[in-house]
Formats: structure tokens, C-alpha cells, sequence
């Protein structure tokens, strides 16, 4: 039976002449390997824009001060995009962050600032908090079947309320002030050479995490399978519930922290920041490739998207066009990636066909 | 007479005020094929759903190896050594040969403290599966799933199930949606497996196909057995009659050829 001789026997019947053929050479190294691997769409993109804006934004933007400019806004929402892109790939949205991302940064701001208990205390409630949070999703999601749209649009407003209502009972204000003492702003919220905020480095850490998570261990197996197909994906033993759970917690965790640094960066925390960053995270992450509908991402693309996002937003002010246009060219930007992007998946997914031709 | 692998006495199930299946009784026996005959709407998916594990009979006896048993889950079926390839085979069509393969079991190697995804085993294990069954156009397991033909993913389907000891082996329509020479591999690679010792239950409703791979019959018509049948028992044309509900065909079939005489065709045979 597994033997080469049977094998062969059993192999000619039908048609030797196209299975007999001898095994294709390995494609990873040459350039069609390149074009198909999956976040070369989204490289190009990157590619495109940072040529686009260099262009036009002149040696300003090429300077160590435009490169802060767009680093430090794409660490925010790096960090926040990477766990959306883990749970978009695992077939689920999380809106909810647009609004985790102020009630941690007026967690720490109230019990640290307000309320003078020590940063660490702070840091913990506001990192607790977005955990909690995260928690309450995915346990809706398992357990209602409610599409997670709807249920993190809910605690969306819902966080959004408690945030507002609560901030007024307990300080009468909407915006209250925070001085984190050393080492906890050096580590978290400030800016490294008097540009570069300390989120690019955390940045940096979370794709190291992620990459490790997603390409190197099991359970970015496992997230694969469960946005590809929940049904089997459960049937093959995969303990689908808690992953679910564990994800919306990753998600909330992360925007939790985006918050605390924020008001420690600012030493100041409010209740209405954090709304832009809901659609910049889904942005960030479809331009980087990942399949809305899940089962499909790399890491690498998300990050190529997140940067590719946060050029568009700051390079434009290197310009001289008018900054409303940034919009404009970020929706441009996004139907021409999903485009793309879809371009380099069937071309990935064509690649074992192509003996055959 | 052996015992059976695998036995139905009896089994009725309903959805409700449904009846989906009555009185069904049947063996299943190591190294041999049953072919699960049927209509559309009579019933096999259920059967085979009650087989993997996903609905339990209302009523009615399931043995393993002649002890009764009930699956909780299909989880519990599959960990038993009873393994359904669907009518697409790979369901993950965005992941690759190697991780598709290991779905839920990953090999992992440790790297300091981390438990690192073995992609290199995988890739290579997937890949030496699916070409001891006579797929050799898969070389590299880093390919998407995707990109495989419909054959080479049953093929892909059926070599992950061998691999992981499957005893009973559910073929869900494997041949359904393939061209003709696509479906002689799958066709092959069922007798392949079959060979092993595995017992492979065969869903289809082309005669031709599950006349050759079945060593044994059932026809299944409205839920319940209409026949049951050894290979050489029963001809081509008794079975698709059977299939159809009874001596419709023949008609329809005369019918047929009416049609073709008065367009001044030759008649042809209907499948």
C-alpha cells in the first residue's frame, strides 16, 4: 500500500501523461513566489503612498520630524488595529474600542489624577477595565449568537454612557488631569529625542507578540480555522468559545492601553476621545488584506496598512493640498487595496494550478 | 460473520412532528465499502449525520464494535475513529495544504520557552499523505487549499482522515461535483483506502460510481431502507428504478426516447 511500486501502479491509471509529471520547482524565492504572498498587495500600497507623499511633501516629510509625525500616529492605531485584525481574521468585528480607548484613559486619569492613588493603580484599573469589557463582548457573542457587530456596537454606547455619566458624578467634569510621575511616563507616554512618542516602541513589542501568536504557534492555526469555517473548526477540537472570548479580550486590552498611554502622554484624559479610531482600525486592517469576512490575514499586511493609513493622514499636512482631502484619498485608498488585495489572494490561491496549464 | 464496526438497529429520527428516517438498520464492516443510495431528499444526510455524531437518533440503537454507544458531539464521533469528508473536502479554502492538514492538532516544537507551530512537519507530513494517494501534482504544503482542484481536496480530505486512524470513513457526494476524470481518482482513492481496512461509507446518487467502489448496498428511499444489497446482487438498472421510487424510470426513460425518436435522434441511455 505505501509502497513506491503500488503507488506508481495505482498512480498511471487514469492518465499518466499529466500525473506522471515530475514535481513543479519550489516558486518561493523567485519573483512570481513574491507576487503571491498574500501582503504584497498591501506592501505596494505602502510602497505607493510613501513615493506619493515623499513626492510632494518634499524633504519636510522625509525628515526625522514627518517620519514622528505619521510613526506616532500609526503606533495608536497599530496597536489597537493588530487584535481587530486577529478577531476580523477569526470572522468577528469590534467596535467597542472607540469608546474602551476614553474610559481607560478616564479610569486612570480619575483614580491616579483625581483621585491621587499610585499610577500603578491606575494603570491597572484602566488595563482592567478594557479586559473586562473585552470579556462582556465575546461572552455575548458566544453565548447569544448576536453577529458582533450589533453586540460591540451596544457596548459601544453602553461603555460611552458609563463613561460620561460616572466621569460627571465623580468629578464633575469631562476632562480631567493626570501627572504621571517617573518611571511610568518615561515607559509609557512620552516623547523619546522630543518627537518620538514611547506607543512606537509598545507598537513594535505587540507585533513581535502578534507575529509570534498568529504565523508561529498554534493558535494562529486556530484563529485561521475558526474565520474560515467556525463548524469545523469546532469539530476539529478547537475550543472555539474560549478563543472567541480570549480575542475580544486581546482587543479591548489593547485599547485600553492606547487610552492609558494617551492621558499619560497628555496628562490629560477626556471622555469623547477615541471615536476616529473604530473606523481607522478597520481601515488599517482591510487595506493590510485581511479578509472582512475572515480566515485570511498576515500580520505584516496589517502593519503595512496601519502605516499606509497613517502616512495618507499626516502626510498630506506636508503638501500644501488642503487637509480635508485626506479623506477623499483614504476612501480611494481603501476600495483600490480591497481590489488589490483580492488580486493577490486569487493569485495565491492559483499558484498549485498552475502545473497544470 | 464478524462482528461489525459499526451497526444501526432500527433507527428512527424526526425533527419535530418530522419523520426523517424510520426503521433503519445497518452494518458497517472493516475493508469493505457500503454505498448509501438515495434520491435527493431521502434522507442520507441525515444518516450520515447520525453517523458523525451531530444528531442523535430519536429512537433506535447505534453499536461500536458491538458495544452501544451515543456520540455527544461530533468531536466525540471524530475522536472514535469516525471521520466525514464533505462534498468540497477542505473547508478551509485560505489556508494552507500544511495547516489545513493539522487543523486542531498542530505539531509544535519548543524553541526556548515557546511552543512553536512545526510548520516544516506539517507541511511535509500533508504533503507525503495526499501523495501516497496518488496525488503527486501537490508538492508544496505551503499552498493554499484554494488552489486545489476538487479532486486533489477529497484527496486531501480523505489522506488528513488515514492520517489521523480513521476507522470509519464518511464520503458525503465526494464524487458530485467532479469531472469524470477527477472522479475516477477519488473513486481510486476510495478503493485505496478501503484496501487499509478502513470502512468507508459511500453517499451518492450516480449507479455507475458506487457500483464501482461498493462491496454493499443500501437504497434508501423517503427515510426509510428500500433494499439492501451485496455487489453482483442487483443491475444497474434495478438500482436506479429503486433509487427513483420504483418502475418510474423505465417510463420516463421510453419517454425519453420518444422525444429523441421524433427529433430524429438516436436514443440515447439516460444516466
Amino acid at each position: 500500500m505505501t509502497s513506491d511500486a503500488s503507488r506508481a501502479a495505482t498512480t498511471a491509471a487514469p492518465n499518466p501523461a499529466q500525473d506522471a509529471a515530475p514535481p513543479a520547482p519550489r516558486a518561493r524565492r523567485s519573483l512570481g513566489g513574491l507576487l503571491r504572498r498574500p501582503e504584497t498587495g498591501s506592501l505596494i500600497g505602502l510602497a505607493a503612498v510613501f513615493a506619493f507623499f515623499s513626492f510632494f511633501g518634499g524633504a519636510d516629510f522625509l525628515s526625522a520630524g514627518g517620519f514622528a509625525s505619521w510613526l506616532n500616529v500609526a503606533s495608536e492605531l497599530g496597536i489597537i488595529a493588530l487584535p481587530v485584525g486577529l478577531l476580523m481574521i477569526a470572522g468577528q468585528l469590534d467596535l467597542s474600542i472607540g469608546t474602551i480607548l476614553p474610559a481607560s484613559s478616564m479610569t486612570v486619569a480619575i483614580v491616579s489624577g483625581r483621585f491621587g492613588a499610585p499610577i500603578v493603580v491606575g494603570i491597572l484599573a484602566s488595563l482592567a477595565l478594557g479586559l473586562a469589557v473585552g470579556y462582556l463582548n465575546g461572552a455575548l457573542v458566544v453565548r447569544t449568537k448576536v453577529p458582533s457587530f450589533v453586540v460591540t456596537l451596544a457596548t459601544l454606547f453602553a461603555v460611552a454612557g458609563f463613561t460620561l455619566g460616572l466621569s460627571v458624578i465623580l468629578t464633575g467634569s469631562t476632562s480631567v488631569a493626570l501627572t504621571a510621575p517617573e518611571p511610568a511616563k518615561g515607559l509609557i507616554g512620552d516623547y523619546v529625542g522630543g518627537k518620538f512618542q514611547t506607543s512606537i516602541f509598545w507598537w513594535i513589542g505587540a507585533v513581535v507578540v502578534v507575529e509570534f501568536v498568529l504565523h508561529r504557534s498554534r493558535y494562529g492555526n486556530w484563529i485561521l480555522a475558526l474565520g474560515g469555517d467556525p463548524v469545523s473548526a469546532r469539530n476539529a477540537g478547537i475550543p472555539v468559545d474560549r478563543l472567541t472570548i480570549a480575542l475580544f479580550m486581546a482587543s479591548g486590552l489593547c485599547a485600553a492601553f492606547v487610552g492609558m498611554e494617551q492621558a499619560i502622554l497628555f496628562n490629560s484624559a477626556q471622555v469623547s476621545a477615541g471615536q476616529s479610531f473604530i473606523f481607522n482600525s478597520i481601515i488599517a486592517v482591510v487595506v493590510g488584506g485581511v479578509l472582512l469576512t475572515g480566515g485570511y490575514g498576515t500580520v505584516a499586511g496589517i502593519v503595512f496598512g496601519t502605516m499606509t493609513f497613517a502616512i495618507v493622514n499626516q502626510g498630506i499636512f506636508y503638501t500644501g493640498f488642503d487637509a480635508n482631502w485626506a479623506s477623499a484619498i483614504i476612501g480611494a485608498l481603501l476600495l483600490a487595496a480591497v481590489l488589490m488585495n483580492n488580486t493577490f489572494r486569487n493569485m495565491a490561491m492559483s499558484v498549485a494550478a498552475r502545473p497544470k496549464a | 460473520m464478524p462482528v461489525p464496526l459499526l451497526k444501526l438497529t432500527n433507527v428512527n429520527k424526526s425533527f419535530g412532528p418530522i419523520d426523517v428516517l424510520h426503521g433503519i438498520s445497518l452494518e458497517i464492516f472493516a475493508g469493505e465499502t457500503l454505498c448509501l443510495l438515495g434520491d435527493n431528499g431521502a434522507g442520507k444526510s441525515t444518516l450520515i449525520k447520525i453517523l458523525s455524531g451531530v444528531h442523535k437518533p430519536t429512537t433506535g440503537a447505534v453499536e461500536m464494535d458491538g458495544a452501544p454507544l451515543a456520540f455527544d458531539s461530533p468531536r466525540d464521533a471524530a475522536e472514535r475513529g469516525i471521520a466525514t469528508v464533505h462534498q468540497f473536502g477542505g473547508t478551509f479554502p485560505l489556508m494552507s495544504i500544511g495547516r489545513s492538514f493539522f487543523v486542531g492538532a498542530e505539531p509544535t516544537r519548543r524553541v526556548g520557552p515557546l511552543r512553536v507551530f512545526d510548520r516544516k512537519t506539517a507541511n511535509e507530513t500533508a504533503v507525503r499523505a495526499v501523495r501516497k494517494l496518488g496525488i503527486t501534482r501537490i508538492d508544496d504544503g505551503d499552498r493554499l487549499v484554494g488552489g486545489l482542484s476538487g479532486g486533489e481536496r477529497q484527496a486531501l480530505a480523505i489522506a488528513r482522515a488515514v492520517h489521523f486512524g480513521a476507522k470509519v470513513l464518511i464520503l458525503d457526494e465526494p464524487t458530485a461535483a467532479l469531472g469524470v476524470k477527477e472522479a475516477a481518482h477519488v473513486l481510486r482513492i476510495v478503493l485505496q483506502a478501503r484496501q487499509s481496512g478502513i470502512a468507508v461509507v459511500f453517499i451518492t446518487h450516480n449507479v455507475v460510481h458506487a457500483l464501482t467502489v461498493g462491496d454493499h448496498f443500501a437504497v434508501l428511499i423517503r427515510g426509510a431502507k428500500a433494499a439492501d444489497f451485496r455487489k453482483g446482487e442487483k443491475s444497474r438498472e434495478e438500482i436506479t428504478d429503486l433509487m427513483a421510487g420504483g418502475e418510474h424510470m423505465a417510463e420516463l426513460e421510453a419517454e425519453i426516447e420518444g422525444f429523441n425518436a421524433a427529433a430524429g435522434q438516436a436514443p440515447e441511455a439516460v444516466r
